[in-house]
């Protein structure tokens, strides 16, 4: 089996909203897979239609080679899933918390206490660990949550938004905590709406907007594809800007509003004539931010 | 252990698995080390606080009541009180909190634990509370001079079966209430109707005719029969109301499984 996951065709509706409309993603064994998208693109309810808790109203999802929903607690199983909010037990200590999980999580119980401080070590959380969950900071829960997710040692971790609201340190520690999975070996899912995260932690994106996958490959794939190497910046006044805008997409340029200025994309392949026109720039590389708000339309927060 | 080792353990996982309700028990029992000396409080306070109210006040009023003394009467009567305190208000309360602020219902089903096996995890706790809890009247009234029984080593059983349904009535009501203020409608309208008919505090022999049907069906009825026959001497209707506990236990868990299924799946 190669396939970790397997989404084809799902479609979930809420009402007159349709969070996820046509969705295929495959995610092989071994890589990590950042699911890129703005807020409301259905990142979150792919991940709840992963573990069973929403069935899609249309198309098939194989979670390590059993179907979800009807196998979905073996699924279950074998993955850790750590969620956007905080679900820990406040008023729980760390090690109880974890331990109601390994519990859950069927750890056997010879093993129970090792996989409990294996967690904890892995959250450096060791000297914390009698402590109520409560009085910890941000950036501990956070880690929490990830450890209580890998206490059994999952084969598929899903990730929603790991890093949302907190402060760059935070980020950083995070980021190591979740490249260290990677280099083991352990599957992962990672929804995100920051770019870099994106760029420094997935092997693979899959750019999602409005319920379905629009764009996938390696960051340097679809930044090549979607962006092409080289960008060139104009900054002046809002008429002036408008009028290079107007003058770049008429030669059939992809442009896009980078703050107080438009960044022309797929500069490198800028027809003379034009860049007599647009005057002087300031070149830069194409990032994957570049192409996310050229597939999502949305600006980067 | 292999992957394909865990894939074969993982198709052995049975649709009730002991390991969900042991994880779903473990976190009971880590919150009730914090919380024991306030619930252990007013289980033994509050029933005292009936025995000397009642006991006192009404019973100096009325000597003997169905053929029992007073005391004797009432202190069997209030452990189905004390049942009906610690499993409905858990049910309601405990499930509601931890179902919409903290998320923890959704934290477990994300683990191999489905809704029906965290319905009946939780149940199975607040029954074993009963179980407990239900005892503390039985030993105030003891103190009170309720002579003591071998029968009264029925009583954890027969709290912990009506524990178990009233439990899970809790639950399957907080997964109907809009809001935990909603609540309100439920305590009134059904729980003080169905704990003061019940034949707590008087029998309900006295009642106009169609109130005595109706406390046919109030579970609280039959276990109060049954603690007080099983303390007094049985008889062979207990087994009706034992199986009407029964019953009462098996409708609530089909509507609390099916409305929180209902809640934290969508």
């Amino acid at each position: 089996m190669h396939t970790a996951i397997a989404i084809k065709g799902a479609v979930k509706r809420y009402k007159a909203v349709t969070a996820v409309d046509g969705l295929d993603l495959e995610v092989p064994n071994g890589i990590c897979l950042g699911l890129l998208g703005p807020n409301g693109a259905g990142k979150s309810t792919t991940m709840r239609l992963l573990t069973g808790q929403t069935h899609a109203d249309e198309g098939t999802i194989e979670v390590l080679g059993f179907r979800v929903p009807a196998e979905s607690k073996q699924a279950r199983a074998l993955m850790g899933v750590v969620p956007q909010l905080d679900n820990l037990d406040a008023e729980l200590t760390v090690r109880e918390n974890l331990k109601v999980f390994a519990r859950l999580y069927r750890v056997p119980a010879s093993g129970r206490r090792d996989a409990v401080d294996r967690a904890l070590r892995r959250a450096q959380l060791t000297e914390r660990a009698a402590e109520k969950t409560e009085n910890l900071s941000g950036g501990m829960r956070r880690r929490l949550l990830i450890a209580r997710g890998l206490v059994h040692q999952p084969r598929l971790v899903l990730l929603d938004e790991p890093t949302v609201g907190l402060d760059p340190q935070v980020r950083q520690e995070l980021w190591a905590l979740i490249d260290q999975l990677r280099s083991e070996g352990v599957t992962t899912l990672m929804s995100t709406h920051y770019i870099e995260e994106a760029e420094r932690l997935a092997d693979d994106v899959a750019v999602m907007s409005d319920g379905r996958v629009v764009a996938r490959g390696s960051p340097a794939t679809l930044i090549g594809a979607h962006a092409g190497r080289t960008a060139t910046e104009y900054y002046g006044p809002p008429p002036q800007l408008a009028k290079i805008e107007r003058h770049a997409q008429a030669a059939g340029m992809p442009t896009r509003r980078t703050g107080p200025s438009v960044s022309v994309l797929r500069a490198e392949e800028m027809p003379p004539s034009l860049a007599d026109v647009l005057g002087e720039g300031v070149h830069r590389a194409t990032n994957l931010e570049d192409v996310f708000v050229t597939l999502t339309g949305e600006e980067v927060a | 252990m292999s992957l394909a080792d865990a894939s074969r353990s993982a198709r052995r996982l049975r649709w009730m698995e002991m390991s969900a309700l042991a994880g779903v028990l473990t976190h009971d029992v880590a919150l009730f080390r914090r919380h024991w000396p306030s619930t252990t409080f007013s289980a033994v306070v509050e029933p005292t606080i009936y025995l000397l109210a009642f006991g006192f006040g009404f019973g100096s009023l009325v000597g003997a009541v169905a053929g029992y003394d007073y005391i004797d009467f009432l202190g069997t009567g209030v452990v189905a009180t004390a049942v009906l305190f610690t499993s409905a208000f858990a049910g309601m309360f405990q499930t509601f909190i931890r179902r919409i602020y903290q998320r923890t219902y959704d934290a477990m089903l994300a683990a191999p634990v489905d809704p029906h096996e965290l319905v009946t995890g939780e149940a199975l706790w607040i029954a074993a509370k009963s179980g407990v809890y239900g005892c503390a009247p039985l030993l105030v009234a003891v103190g009170f001079g309720l002579d003591p029984a071998v029968g009264m080593l029925l009583v954890p059983l027969i709290s912990f079966v009506t524990g178990f349904g009233f439990g899970l009535f809790g639950i399957w009501m907080s997964a109907i209430s809009p809001s935990i203020d909603s609540f309100n409608y439920i305590i009134s309208a059904v729980i003080t109707p169905l704990f003061l008919v019940a034949g707590t505090f008087f029998p309900i022999d006295n009642l106009p005719a169609f109130a005595q049907y109706a406390s046919q069906l109030n579970p609280l009825y039959h276990c109060v029969e049954l603690v007080r026959h099983a303390v007094f001497g049985l008889r062979s209707a207990d087994l009706w109301h034992l199986a009407a506990l029964l019953i009462f236990a098996l409708l609530m868990w089909l509507l609390a499984v099916s409305r929180m299924r209902a809640r934290l799946i969508s």
